[in-house]
C-alpha cells in the first residue's frame, strides 16, 4: 500500500468538497478498494470515507418504494429492505459476514465490478441512482464492466428501488471468489417483466429482453424454455466457458421465475 | 467408561486454548530489537534472461539498508535435492543448481532475482519498484509432454528437460507387457492429478539474527523439520557450522508438506542479518506464497488394468509424466517415485506392476511433496482405472477390489513393487464400509435425489499407503541423502514432572497432547505433568520433523523407547529405595512396588531421588532422570481404508454436492480417538477439494492464472458434509512399539477418486456416457462432459 490521506467527512456536503483533490477516491466499505490498495494497484492521493457520513446510511420506505442510502451496508439491507424480499435476500447472500458489515450498496454500484449482486438489482428494479448532484436512471448507469455513468468525483448518495409485485435473484457462484459466476435478477411489476443479469457478460451487467418480452407476456418458466442466450461476449475463463454462463443465465431466470414472491 | 489419561483418551487438544484466544507464537509474532525488513524482487515473466539488473535507485532511497542480487550468492551451494533417482539407463537424474537468489536467468514467475533490506517493509517494496531489470522473455516451458522436446529449456545448462525416465521395477517391465498384451481384458484411462498449491493459512516466514559477539545465528522460520532445515543450510547451502546456527520454528501455522524445504528466502535473510549486523525479516504475501510455495501434485498419467473376464487383475501398467516445476525442491524427486511407484500394487495381489515415471522441469514453482505427497496420485490412478474396469466388466466395483485384495492370511505381503505390507485386512475394512455408509439404502436415496430432479451417484474406492517414513538403510539403497529416524529425550525434573523433547514438529497435528498420553500411559501418571518441547534445535534432539504421517509411528516409537530407559532406571533407583531386588520392583499406577508386599515408592520420590542423591548407590547409578532415544524404522507403516462417497448432481447446472462421505481406515492403534478423527476430517476436505474445485492453473506463457482466492477455488464449510467416519478395525502395524500406523494424510489420499466414481456413477445413471472427468469436477466441467 502507497501512502495516502485520509479525511472521513460527516456530511455528503463535506465529502464532495474534499473529493475535489486531484486523484482522491471515495471509499465505500472497501471490499475493492482496500485490497487493490494493499496489492499497489492504486495510489490514490486521497481516500475519503463515505462511512461516516449519516445521511447517506439506513433503509426506509417512500412512495411504493425503499430508499437506502449510499452508504448502506449489505447487512443492513438484508435486515431492513423486508419491504422488498427479493433485494433482502440478495444482500444477505453477498459474501460472507465480515464482508456484509463492511461492504456497501453505493460501493458495490460504484465500481460496477460485472460479478457483483448489486447491480442486476438496481438494472432489474429500474431503480434510480441518487448522487450529490442528479438522479440517473438504471438502465443509463452501467455502461460496462467497471464503468458507469459517474462522473469525477461523484457520490452514490441514495438508491431508490420501486417495488415489484414479484421478484426473485438466484445467483450460481463462481467456485473461488463466491461472487456470481451468474446471477439473474428477475422482477415483475405492472408495466412488465425485467431481467437483468449479471456475472456473465464481458459488457456487465445486462438486461436479457427477449425474456422480458416473454415473460412479461406469460410470466412462467415455461416461458422462457424456447429462448436462447449465445455464448459470444459471454466471459469465458478458468471457471467456465462463454457457452456455459449463456446456458447459466436461462437456467437461472427459469429458476427465478419459478421463485419469485 | 472411556478413558480420560493415557492412551486412548480423547484427550482435548492442550494446544488449542492458545490458538483459539490468539495467543500462539508464530513466526510473524517474533520480533527482535532493531529489525530490518525485506522485500523480494520477483520475475514476472515465467521463463527470462537477465540481461542487467540496475539497483542503483534501489540503494539509494532513504532508508534502504542493502540490496542483494543473485551475483551476491554465486559462489554458495545451491539447494539440493535430498532424493538421488536414477533413470532406467542407469544415468543420475539431472540436477541444476537452485540458487539462493536466480543469476543469469529467471525461470518461472516469481522467482526472486533480488531482494531489498530496508528500515521498514514499504520502504523496501517501495525499493523492490525501483530497481530496473532488463529481462528478455523467453518462451516457456509448461506443457509437460512438449516440454520433452526440448525446444526451448528451463535449464540451458542440462541441454533437456527431463530430470529422470525413471521405471519401477525395471525388472518388471518386459512381464507387464507380455501379460498385458496377451490379457482377456484391459482397461485404459488417461488422467491429469490436478496441481494444488499448499495454502497454509500462515504464509511462510523468516527472521535471521546474526550475534557478531560470537559469530552465531539464530533463524526463526515456518518449519516442519527445524533440523533438517539447519542441516540442509549447513551442510550445502550457506556453509555456517552447524553449532553456528540455531533454527527455530515456533508455532507453524499448517504445512502440508510446503514448510518441510529449505527455501531461498531462508538463506537470504542469514545473509542479509550478517551484511548489516541487524535481525531480518521477511514474511511472504498471500500473493508470494501462491508463486513460490512448493506445489503438490501435477502429473499426466496413463495407467492400464488388465485382468482376466472374471475379474482378477493380471497387471497394473502406468506412464506418468510428473512436474517438478523450475528447479528441484528437496523432496520433490522422492514424491513421484518412491512415494508413488511403490505404491501401485494398491490393496491388491497383482502379480505384474511396472510403473514408468518421467520427471520434467518447467517454468513453474517447484513442486513437492504435498499431503499425501505421491500416495494420493497412486491411489487416484488404480481407484479410478479399477472403477472404470468393473463398468466395463459389469461387476460391482467393491466385488471387484474384494475379489483381488492382498487377503489378511497372506500378509506380510510382498507387492511385485518392492513393499512388504506388514498388516491389514481390507476386507474388513469393506464389510464395515457396507454398514456405515448404509449401501444398501443407496438405491433408495437415489430415488428421492431423482424426485427432486437431482442425480445421485455412489462412489467408492479403497487405498493404501505408506507412511511413517522410513527406514534409513532402506531409503538409502533407494537414493535418500538424509536418514528418516527420529529422537526424543524424556527429561524428568526433580519434582517429577516432565519435558519431553521431540524431533518431530507439529503444524497443527496436536503433538503437545498426543505424545504426552503415551509417556503418561507407560509411566501410569496424569498427562497434565508431561510437556512437550519442540521445534528449536538448540533444545532437542536430532529428529528429522515431521511429514509423511511419521510423528507418532517414527518419534513415537523414540519416545517409547527413552520412556523405557526412564522406567529402566528409576526400577534401579527404586530397588535402592526399597531395599530390593531390581527384579522385584513393578510399576503400576506411577508407584514402583516390590510384588508381594506393601512396600512402595511413588514415581515422584524416585524423580526427587535422582536429584537429590543422598543415600544414593552413585557407583552403581549416575544421578539423574534424562535419556534419549534414537528410533529408526523397520518398515513404513500401511495404513488402508474403504471410502464411499454420495453425490448430488444437479443435471442442469452441472454442480456436484457431496450428499454423504463415509471414510472407514484402519490406522492400527490408536492413541488420541479424537485427534485422528480430526486429522482424518481435515483430509478429506482437502481430497474433496482437490476433486471438485481446487486447480492451480498456468497458461501457455508460464503465467499463473489463479494466484488469489479469488480464483483458487478452496473448499469451505458448507462445500463438505457431515462426514460418517470410522477407524475401529485395527490390524496394529507389527513392527513399532505402538503399533500405530499414521494417519494424517489418510483422508486426503483416499477421499479424490471416490467423489470422481460418484460424478461418474451419476452421469451415468442418466444415460451419458461418461467414463471420466479430470479433477476439478467443477461444474463447468460436468455440464460440458453431459453436452459433449
Amino acid at each position: 500500500m502507497y501512502n495516502f490521506d485520509f479525511e472521513k467527512p460527516s456530511t455528503i456536503a463535506d465529502a464532495v468538497s474534499a473529493m475535489a483533490t486531484e486523484e482522491a477516491q471515495a471509499l465505500g466499505g472497501g471490499q475493492t478498494l482496500i485490497p487493490t490498495l494493499k496489492q499497489r494497484l492504486a495510489s490514490p492521493s486521497k481516500l475519503v470515507s463515505l462511512s461516516g457520513i449519516a445521511e447517506m446510511k439506513g433503509v426506509c420506505e417512500a412512495d411504493g418504494g425503499i430508499s437506502v442510502g449510499g452508504a448502506t451496508t449489505h447487512a443492513t439491507v438484508a435486515a431492513e429492505a423486508g419491504a422488498y424480499p427479493a433485494l433482502a435476500a440478495l444482500a444477505s447472500n453477498i459474501g460472507d459476514p465480515a464482508v456484509r458489515n463492511r461492504g456497501t450498496i453505493g460501493g458495490s454500484l460504484a465500481n460496477n465490478d460485472p460479478a457483483a449482486c448489486y447491480p442486476s438489482a438496481a438494472l432489474a428494479s429500474g431503480a434510480t441512482i441518487e448522487t450529490n448532484s442528479r438522479e440517473i436512471a438504471a438502465d443509463d448507469y452501467f455502461q460496462g464492466m467497471f464503468t458507469t455513468a459517474l462522473e469525477e468525483g461523484e457520490i452514490i448518495t441514495n438508491v431508490r428501488f420501486p417495488i415489484p409485485e414479484a421478484a426473485s435473484y438466484q445467483k450460481f457462484e463462481q467456485p473461488a471468489s463466491r461472487f456470481a459466476m451468474v446471477g439473474v435478477f428477475v422482477a415483475k411489476y405492472a408495466d412488465g417483466v425485467r431481467v437483468a443479469v449479471t456475472g456473465a457478460s464481458e459488457d456487465g451487467v445486462f438486461r436479457w429482453t427477449e425474456a422480458e418480452e416473454a415473460l412479461s407476456g406469460n410470466f412462467s418458466a415455461d416461458a422462457v424454455e424456447g429462448l436462447s442466450v449465445s455464448g459470444d461476449g459471454m466471459i469465458s475463463d478458468l471457471h467456465g466457458s462463454g457457452d456455459y454462463r449463456a446456458h447459466l443465465v436461462k437456467v437461472l431466470t427459469k429458476r427465478a421465475v419459478a421463485a419469485a414472491s | 467408561m472411556p478413558k480420560d489419561n493415557g492412551i486412548g483418551a480423547s484427550t482435548l487438544r492442550r494446544e488449542d486454548f492458545r490458538f483459539l484466544t490468539g495467543s500462539g507464537n508464530y513466526t510473524d509474532d517474533i520480533n527482535v530489537h532493531g529489525q530490518a525488513y525485506v522485500a523480494f524482487a520477483r520475475s514476472n515473466v515465467a521463463n527470462g534472461k537477465i540481461i542487467s539488473l540496475d539497483t542503483s535507485a534501489a540503494e539509494d532511497l532513504d532508508g534502504v539498508l542493502a540490496v542483494f542480487t543473485g551475483a551476491d550468492f554465486a559462489d554458495v551451494g545451491g539447494n539440493p535435492a535430498g532424493w538421488l533417482i536414477n533413470s532406467r539407463d542407469g544415468e543420475p537424474m539431472k540436477e541444476p543448481k537452485r540458487p539462493v537468489l536466480a543469476h543469469g536467468k529467471v525461470r518461472h514467475v516469481g522467482d526472486a532475482y533480488a531482494a531489498v533490506v530496508a528500515e521498514t517493509e514499504e520502504i523496501a517494496r517501495d525499493a523492490v519498484e525501483l530497481i530496473s531489470a532488463n529481462i528478455e522473455e523467453l518462451p516457456a516451458v509448461v506443457d509437460l509432454k512438449s516440454a520433452l522436446d526440448n525446444k526451448h529449456l528451463v535449464h540451458d545448462e542440462i541441454e533437456t528437460n527431463q530430470c529422470f525416465d525413471w521405471g519401477w521395477i525395471e525388472d518388471n517391465r518386459e512381464k507387464t507387457d507380455q501379460a498385458i498384451a496377451s490379457a482377456p481384458h484391459v482397461t485404459t484411462l488417461e488422467l491429469v492429478n490436478n496441481r494444488l498449491v499448499p495454502n497454509a493459512m500462515e504464509p511462510r516466514c523468516s527472521l535471521a539474527d546474526y550475534n557478531a559477539g560470537n559469530d552465531e545465528y539464530t533463524l526463526y522460520t515456518t518449519s516442519q523439520n527445524p533440523h533438517l532445515t539447519r542441516l540442509l543450510i549447513s551442510a550445502f547451502v550457506m556453509g555456517i557450522p552447524e553449532n553456528k546456527l540455531r533454527v527455530i520454528a515456533p508455532d507453524v501455522g499448517g504445512g502440508f508438506g510446503s514448510k518441510i524445504y529449505h527455501y531461498g528466502e531462508e538463506a537470504l535473510v542469514l545473509a542479509a542479518s550478517k551484511k548489516i549486523g541487524r535481525p531480518v525479516k521477511w514474511t511472504a504475501t498471500r500473493t508470494e506464497s501462491f508463486l513460490s510455495d512448493a506445489h503438490g501434485r501435477d502429473h499426466v498419467t496413463k495407467i492400464e488394468l488388465a485382468c482376466e473376464k472374471d475379474g482378477t487383475f493380471i497387471a497394473f501398467r502406468t506412464e506418468t509424466y510428473a512436474n517438478v516445476g523450475a528447479y528441484l525442491s528437496n523432496f520433490s524427486t522422492a514424491t513421484p517415485t518412491f512415494l508413488h511407484g511403490t505404491l501401485m500394487s494398491g490393496n491388491y495381489s497383482v502379480p505384474n506392476v511396472y510403473v514408468n515415471v518421467k520427471a520434467v522441469f518447467t517454468n513453474t514453482a517447484p513442486v513437492d511433496a504435498y499431503r499425501g505427497a505421491g500416495r494420493p496420485e497412486a491411489t487416484y490412478s488404480l481407484e479410478r482405472v479399477i472403477d472404470k474396469c468393473a463398468r466395463e466388466l459389469g461387476i460391482d466395483p467393491l466385488e471387484l477390489r474384494k475379489k483381488n485384495f492382498v487377503k489378511p492370511d497372506q500378509f506380510p505381503y510382498t507387492t511385485a513393487v518392492g513393499l512388504e505390507y506388514d498388516t491389514g485386512n481390507y476386507d474388513a475394512l469393506v464389510e464395515k464400509l457396507r454398514d456405515l455408509a448404509d449401501l444398501q439404502g443407496f438405491d433408495q436415496r437415489r430415488k428421492e435425489s431423482e424426485a427432486n430432479g437431482m442425480l445421485r451417484g455412489l462412489g467408492v474406492n479403497t487405498y493404501i499407503e505408506a507412511c511413517g517414513i522410513a527406514p534409513s538403510n532402506l531409503v538409502g539403497v533407494l537414493g535418500s541423502r538424509v536418514g528418516l529416524y527420529d529422537a526424543a529425550t524424556v527429561r524428568v525434573n526433580a519434582t517429577g514432572n516432565i519435558s519431553v523433547m521431540v524431533g518431530a514438529h507439529s503444524h497443527g497435528q496436536g503433538h503437545e497432547t498426543a505424545f504426552p498420553q503415551v509417556v503418561a500411559e507407560m509411566l501410569g501418571i496424569d498427562e497434565s505433568l508431561i510437556d512437550i518441547v519442540h521445534g528449536d534445535t538448540s533444545k532437542i534432539p536430532f529428529g528429522m520433523g515431521s511429514y509423511g504421517s511419521r510423528s507418532l509411528a517414527v518419534c513415537g516409537s523414540a519416545v517409547v523407547r527413552a520412556t523405557e530407559k526412564i522406567i529402566n532406571k528409576a526400577k534401579k533407583i527404586a530397588s535402592h529405595m526399597l531395599e530390593a531386588s531390581e527384579a522385584d520392583i513393578e510399576l503400576k499406577d506411577g508407584v514402583f512396588s516390590v510384588s508381594g508386599t506393601d512396600k512402595s515408592v511413588s514415581f515422584g520420590d524416585v524423580a526427587l531421588k535422582a536429584y537429590i542423591p543422598h543415600n544414593y548407590p552413585l557407583e552403581d547409578i549416575e544421578p539423574g532422570l534424562e535419556e534419549s532415544a534414537f528410533y529408526d524404522p523397520a518398515n513404513f507403516t500401511y495404513p488402508a481404508g474403504a471410502y464411499a462417497c454420495e453425490v448430488e448432481v444437479d443435471p442442469e447446472t452441472g454442480a456436484v454436492k457431496i450428499a454423504k462421505f463415509t471414510a472407514v481406515d484402519d490406522f492400527g492403534n490408536i492413541i488420541n480417538p479424537m485427534i485422528v478423527t480430526g486429522q482424518v476430517h481435515g483430509g478429506l476436505a482437502q481430497g474433496i477439494g482437490q476433486a471438485l474445485m481446487e486447480n492451480c492453473a498456468y497458461d501457455e506463457n508460464g503465467q499463473l492464472l489463479n494466484a488469489s482466492y479469488m480464483d483458487y477455488a478452496m473448499p469451505r464449510a458448507s462445500d463438505v458434509p457431515f462426514y460418517a467416519v470410522d477407524h475401529s478395525c485395527q490390524t496394529p502395524c507389527t513392527h513399532n512399539p505402538l503399533g500405530v500406523k499414521g494417519c494424517g494424510e489418510a483422508g486426503a489420499i483416499g477421499s479424490p477418486p471416490s467423489v470422481v466414481n460418484a460424478v461418474v456413477d451419476a452421469l451415468q445413471s442418466a444415460g451419458h456416457n461418461v467414463t471420466h472427468i479430470d479433477m476439478p469436477v467443477s461444474p463447468s466441467r460436468v455440464w460440458a462432459a453431459m453436452n459433449s
